[in-house]
């Protein structure tokens, strides 16, 4: 997933795996089978498990998505199975490249979830494994030496982020992974009701509700690291572990890492909560994300079924058992432990999934060109929007959407 | 039967440069007039995905592209003219933001705001690298001879560092609380945030790459003064000319040809300025023109790219090498033409 991006993006994990079946999974696979999916954690878990089956192959890269829709092309494909999120999904189904699983999950996907099976005009394309979501955290320690509650909605996060500014114990109050800011403010849009498209393709993001989240974002840069626009993943999770930020919108694939005692400072002292509202009554400024897995269709019944049986050990309790903090797991036989907490709030409290298409593609693409001119001052809320729609206007017009 | 023997001998590097160089750009040229996309249509679906605890369905109109009979996505292409060219410059905007003489407004246009850069880039990094090159070369060239190995060896580090691993490495310096932010921290005693605003990121960027191609210059340089006459220098000696006489008389003028050509190399190398960009992740705040071509370029989350776009600013750059070139290239024909019998 992109936004989990290392601050290395450029570095490729190869992970050689064709050693003999090794225990603990269930069937010895003689088919070669190749896997290309993202490097964090939680593909690594799920791909090691994998290879126990025998004749495994991953490619883990963080460039990932700039080389499956190409391998998945070939005839036969590079890859047996691609890893996804719900973005990176889109091209592959657009060019018609995964193959539809409603037979192989009939077959052998018992132990599948409902909500893991991915549907696409009525489809199954894909297996989510994890869920992803950006929510709060926070120092514990700190809100409680200050006496302050958990906000639920931005107004309150930021009298939060002004008493931990006064009482100067961190550097930052507030931090988070802007350098992304496209999906700031694609979550506090949704969080304040907003619509990008009317007819479908039409943008409509100038608007009420596009100023007010502008403003939002602008009122929280008060309180950040003034490098927030450089700021990735990484960036936001070193500024945790070193006790440099009090509170964060931070990526739930994150939260092991600022526990982990080998690197972290601050082990035990944060804690998770929902997302906050942009207001009283508004659902969460966060989108829920999944990652999972496709089968290529470009490769025989054969190699399919093999891949889906490697796919499904890879993905099944006992990965989820000695991987358990690694993600929040939409697998069976994972329990929520307290890291999962501001994520399942998340979801509770309302926030919707990414809303993950062609258009949404490009409008990612528009935001992110213009909205840090009026981060920095260059240019007022209303000038932005329009600047956003004219720049997806062009966009959509040269991918024929308009 | 010469004529033939030099045509042997060019054969192979002619052959190359049309098919790596002139049919590429020929493609390119084309794609920057044309637009090729997928035909779309717009279907009730049924869409399932999920939430934690939970499957989201929903039925909607939705557009997606057309898959052929091949199982590949149709496309279409069509002649657009300049209109590839003419997003990428965004003259219209750029016009009315000169017009209210509103520089903020011209630096929000992508292009603009690259050339902007690029520019201000190429020129001040440009008399930097000639004088630190000439200087080293000189420094070098009359200090004891057991000292000159080493200190060849030593000034050339920078040039043998890969570029992004350089800009990363110097990046980590000064990002956050770098190593180098704080020191500056605790010696100025107020906070320092170097990627916080464009002009502090540009500083790093130039500073980075005079040290890396600095060497560079210098070992030209150096190699040229190799060949300087030794009996003018020494006729200069008892004419009574001084140190700097005889660099400003006899040393620059031999060395002219050279600088000429360090110059267009430079201009030609930092007018494509690229590995600073994403070795310093600066593109929130400075962009370069080659780093826009490649941005076009890149897919999105949903895999889209701007090809026409690319093909465009790609074209537009190779334009503007042309221009920065041509008052030298002009010259060094001049003095060809001249020096011919």
């Amino acid at each position: 997933m992109k936004t989990t991006r290392p601050l290395l993006s450029a570095l490729t994990v190869l992970l050689l795996a064709s050693a003999p079946a090794v225990a603990s999974c269930a069937f010895e696979n003689k088919v070669p089978v190749k896997v290309s999916a993202a490097a964090f954690p939680a593909w690594k878990a799920v791909t090691s498990a994998m290879a126990e089956c025998g004749n495994v192959q991953s490619e883990l890269s963080q460039e990932f998505q700039e080389k499956q829709a190409a391998g998945f092309a070939a005839k036969p494909s590079l890859y047996h199975i691609g890893g996804v999120a719900n973005s990176s999904l889109v091209p592959l189904v657009n060019q018609g490249l995964v193959r539809p699983l409603d037979d192989l999950v009939a077959r052998f996907g018992q132990k599948l979830r409902p909500n893991q099976l991915i549907r696409v005009d009525g489809k199954v394309v894909a297996i989510a494994m994890m869920a992803n979501a950006q929510h709060l955290m926070y120092r514990k320690d700190i809100f409680d030496t200050l006496g302050i509650a958990v906000p639920g909605t931005y107004g309150e996060l930021l009298a939060a982020a002004d008493k931990i500014q006064k009482a100067n114990t961190v550097k930052y109050p507030f931090g988070g992974t802007w350098k992304t800011t496209w999906l700031e403010f694609v979550n506090m849009y949704m969080g304040y009701g907003g619509e990008f498209f009317t007819d479908r393709v039409q943008p409509a993001v100038n608007n009420a509700k596009g100023v007010a989240a502008l403003e939002m974002l602008k009122k929280l840069t008060a309180y950040m690291d003034p490098e927030y626009l450089v700021s990735d993943a990484t960036y936001v999770q070193q500024q945790f572990q070193q006790g440099r930020i009090a509170m964060a919108n931070y990526w739930a694939s994150r939260a092991a890492a600022l526990d982990d005692p080998k690197e972290s400072q601050v082990v035990g002292k944060i804690a998770m909560a929902a997302a906050p509202a942009p207001d009283k009554g508004l659902p969460p400024a966060s989108t829920l994300w999944w990652d999972g897995i496709v089968i290529a269709k470009n490769i025989s019944d054969a190699e399919a079924e093999a891949a889906f049986k490697v796919a499904l050990e890879g993905m099944d309790a006992d990965m989820v058992k000695a991987n358990a903090s690694a993600a929040i797991w939409l697998i069976e036989g994972y329990a929520a432990d307290k890291l999962a907490a501001g994520a399942q709030a998340t979801a509770a409290n309302g926030a919707k999934p990414y809303p993950a298409s062609t258009q949404m593609g490009l409008m990612q693409k528009a935001i992110a060109n213009k909205l840090n001119d009026f981060l920095k001052g260059g240019k007022d809320a209303r000038t932005t929007l329009a600047d956003i729609e004219a720049d997806y206007r062009v966009l959509a017009k040269e991918a024929g959407l308009l | 039967m010469k004529t033939r023997a030099l045509l042997v001998f060019i054969a192979p590097s002619v052959v190359m440069m049309l098919v790596f160089i002139a049919l590429p750009l020929t493609t390119v040229f084309w794609q920057s007039f044309h637009v090729s996309q997928p035909v779309f249509e717009t279907v009730r679906v049924e869409n399932c995905t999920t939430s934690f605890l939970s499957q989201v369905c929903t039925t909607e109109e939705k557009t997606r592209p057309v898959l052929g009979p091949d199982g590949k996505m149709q496309m279409r292409s069509s002649f657009v003219g300049l209109s590839s060219y003419a997003n990428v410059l965004e003259m219209g905007k750029a016009f009315a933001a000169l017009a209210d003489r509103n520089w903020r407004a011209l630096m929000a246009i992508n292009f603009w705001k690259a050339l902007r850069f690029t520019l201000t880039f190429t020129f001040l990094t440009l008399p930097i690298v000639l004088l630190l090159g000439v200087t080293l070369a000189l420094a070098v060239d009359s200090a004891a001879r057991s000292l000159r190995g080493s200190i060849i060896f030593v000034s050339l580090l920078p040039f043998i560092i890969t570029p992004v691993i350089g800009a990363l490495s110097i990046k980590w310096l000064f990002i956050g609380d770098g190593i180098l932010t704080s020191l500056l921290e605790t010696w100025l005693q107020r906070d320092v945030a170097v990627f916080a605003q464009s002009w502090s990121i540009e500083l790093i960027m130039m500073f980075y790459r005079v040290w890396h191609v600095a060497p560079f210059a210098f070992l030209i340089f150096y190699a040229s003064l190799q060949t300087v006459n030794r009996d003018t220098l020494e006729s200069a000696i008892i004419d009574g000319a001084s140190r700097w006489e005889r660099v400003r008389y006899v040393v620059l003028p031999h060395l002219a040809p050279v600088l000429v050509f360090v110059t267009l190399i430079h201009l030609m190398d930092s007018y494509r300025v690229f590995e600073e960009i994403v070795g310093f992740s600066s593109q929130a705040h400075v962009i370069s023109l080659q780093w826009l071509t490649y941005d076009f370029l890149k897919p999105d989350d949903s895999g889209n790219r701007s090809i026409s776009r690319a093909s465009a600013s790609a074209m537009l750059t190779m334009i503007g090498v042309v221009v920065l070139l041509a008052p030298l290239l002009r010259r060094t024909w001049a003095d060809f033409r001249g020096s011919r019998p």
